[in-house]
C-alpha cells in the first residue's frame, strides 16, 4: 500500500500543504515489522483511527492540529506508546521501536 | 440476536476451518489485505467493487447480490462468519449487508483480522475455489437501513448516534485520520446527534467489550431506549458496526444504519448542521 523511500514514506500525490500528516515506521531490532497495527488516540486518550503496517512497517495519517498519542500493537508485544505532535503543512516522522 | 448468535471467536473459527456449511469472508477496508494473507479457506469480498453499484452510490442490487453470492459458491444455507481489520469495521459492515438482502445466519469473528494476527495464528495466501452456488437473495430488509429523510426526520425525535471521532463529529475533521481530510462536503453533525465513537464499543484487541460495559457505554450517553435509532459516520461502516452492538448484542429494536452517512448529509442544501462538541437543539 506504501512504497518506503530513503528517511521516510513516499509523499508523492499528498497535498502536504494540507495536511497534518503523522508517519514513520515500526522496527524490532532494527528490522521492520509489517503486521503492526498502529492506532492515533486524541489528545484525550479517544481513538481516531487505526492502520496496519505496510510490509516495510510503515504508517501514516492525516490527523489535525495538535497532540496525539500513536498506540502500536504486535504480536508477541506489549503495546507501546509515542507521543507526537501535528500541524498543518508538516510531516511528523516517528519511529517506533518494540 | 445475542452475543452467542452473532459473534465467534478466533479459537471456534480455528476449531472449524473447513467445516462443510461455514464460509468465512474476509471484507477489509484495505482490499489488498487479503492478497497479502489471509485465514485458510477464506473467501474475500471488496467492498468498493462487489458491494457497491459502480456507476451511482447506492448497493448492488438484490439480482446482483444474488449472482455474486453464487459464482462465490455461498448458498442461502450457509453460515457466513465474516472477518476483517479495524475491529471488524468493514465486516461489520457486511454482516449488516448480508441482513439487508436476508442471508439468515451470519457471524463476526469477534476481534477480528487484528486478533486474529496479534493471536499469532496462522495465514496463507493460498485461495480456495468453491463450487458456484444458486444463491437467492430477499428483497432489502429496509427496518435496518435508513435514508436521509429519516435522518432529517430523526432530529429531536429519535436517537441519533454519530459513531465518528470526536473530532470529525465536532467538525474539526472531515474524515478518519488516516485518510486526507479535502472533501466537498460541510464539516459538523446532525444536531441532537450523540457521539458515541464506534471504537468505543471494542478493546484495544479488537473483541467487542462486554455487554456490560457496552450497556453502561449507551446509558451514559443517555440514549432512551423507548425510541427508534439511527446510526451513522462518514460513509455507512463505522456505523455498522454500532448498528450491530445495538441491535445484535444489546437486543435494542429498531435500529437503523444509515449507509448515506455524513458524506450525504453533510452535503445536502438546507438542513440543519450542529458545530462543536455538543449535539445542539433540533
Amino acid at each position: 500500500m506504501c512504497g518506503a523511500t530513503e528517511g521516510g514514506l513516499s509523499l508523492d500525490g499528498v497535498n502536504v500543504a494540507k495536511e497534518a500528516i503523522v508517519q514513520g515506521q515500526v522496527l524490532r531490532d532494527g528490522e521492520p515489522v509489517g503486521n503492526a497495527y498502529v492506532r492515533l488516540l486524541d489528545g484525550s486518550g479517544e481513538f481516531t483511527a487505526e492502520v496496519p503496517t505496510s510490509a516495510s512497517g510503515h504508517f501514516r495519517f492525516f490527523a489535525g492540529e495538535g497532540e496525539w498519542t500513536l498506540r502500536t500493537l504486535a504480536p508477541k508485544s506489549d503495546p507501546v506508546d509515542r507521543q507526537v505532535k501535528a500541524a498543518v503543512g508538516s510531516v511528523a516522522e516517528v519511529t517506533v521501536t518494540l | 440476536m445475542t452475543r452467542e448468535n452473532s459473534l465467534v471467536s478466533t479459537q471456534w473459527v480455528e476449531d472449524n476451518l473447513g467445516a462443510d456449511g461455514v464460509v468465512f469472508i474476509e471484507v477489509d477496508e484495505d482490499t489488498t489485505a487479503y492478497d497479502k494473507g489471509h485465514i485458510k479457506g477464506a473467501i474475500k469480498l471488496d467492498w468498493t467493487t462487489d458491494l457497491q453499484d459502480q456507476v451511482r452510490r447506492d448497493f448492488v442490487s438484490k439480482d446482483q447480490f444474488s449472482a455474486l453470492l453464487s459464482e462465490r459458491g455461498v448458498a442461502n444455507d450457509d453460515t457466513v462468519v465474516l472477518y476483517g481489520g479495524n475491529n471488524n469495521w468493514f465486516a461489520a459492515y457486511a454482516y449488516w449487508y448480508f441482513k439487508l438482502y436476508g442471508h439468515s445466519d451470519v457471524k463476526l469473528m469477534d476481534g477480528g483480522r487484528k486478533k486474529w494476527e496479534l493471536d499469532s495464528r496462522e495465514l496463507t495466501d493460498e485461495v480456495p475455489s468453491r463450487a458456484a452456488t444458486t444463491y437467492s437473495a430477499s428483497e432489502q430488509d429496509t427496518s435496518i437501513r435508513a435514508f436521509r429523510d429519516d435522518a432529517v426526520a430523526a432530529i429531536g425525535v429519535s436517537n441519533l448516534i454519530d459513531v465518528r471521532s470526536p473530532d470529525e463529529y465536532a467538525g474539526r475533521l472531515l474524515a478518519p485520520a488516516h485518510l486526507p481530510q479535502e472533501q466537498s462536503q460541510r464539516a459538523g453533525h446532525v444536531p441532537t446527534s450523540l457521539n458515541v465513537p464506534w471504537s468505543k464499543n471494542c478493546n484495544d484487541d479488537g473483541t467487542f467489550k462486554s455487554d456490560e460495559d457496552l450497556k453502561a457505554l449507551y446509558a451514559e450517553v443517555g440514549i432512551d431506549d423507548s425510541k427508534d435509532t439511527i446510526a451513522l459516520c462518514r460513509i455507512g461502516e463505522r456505523s455498522s458496526l454500532t448498528w450491530f452492538v445495538l441491535k445484535e448484542l444489546l437486543g435494542h429494536q429498531n435500529v437503523k444504519n444509515y449507509d448515506g452517512s455524513w458524506t450525504e448529509y453533510g452535503s445536502l442544501v438546507g438542513v440543519p448542521i450542529a458545530l462543536g462538541d455538543e449535539p445542539g437543539d433540533a
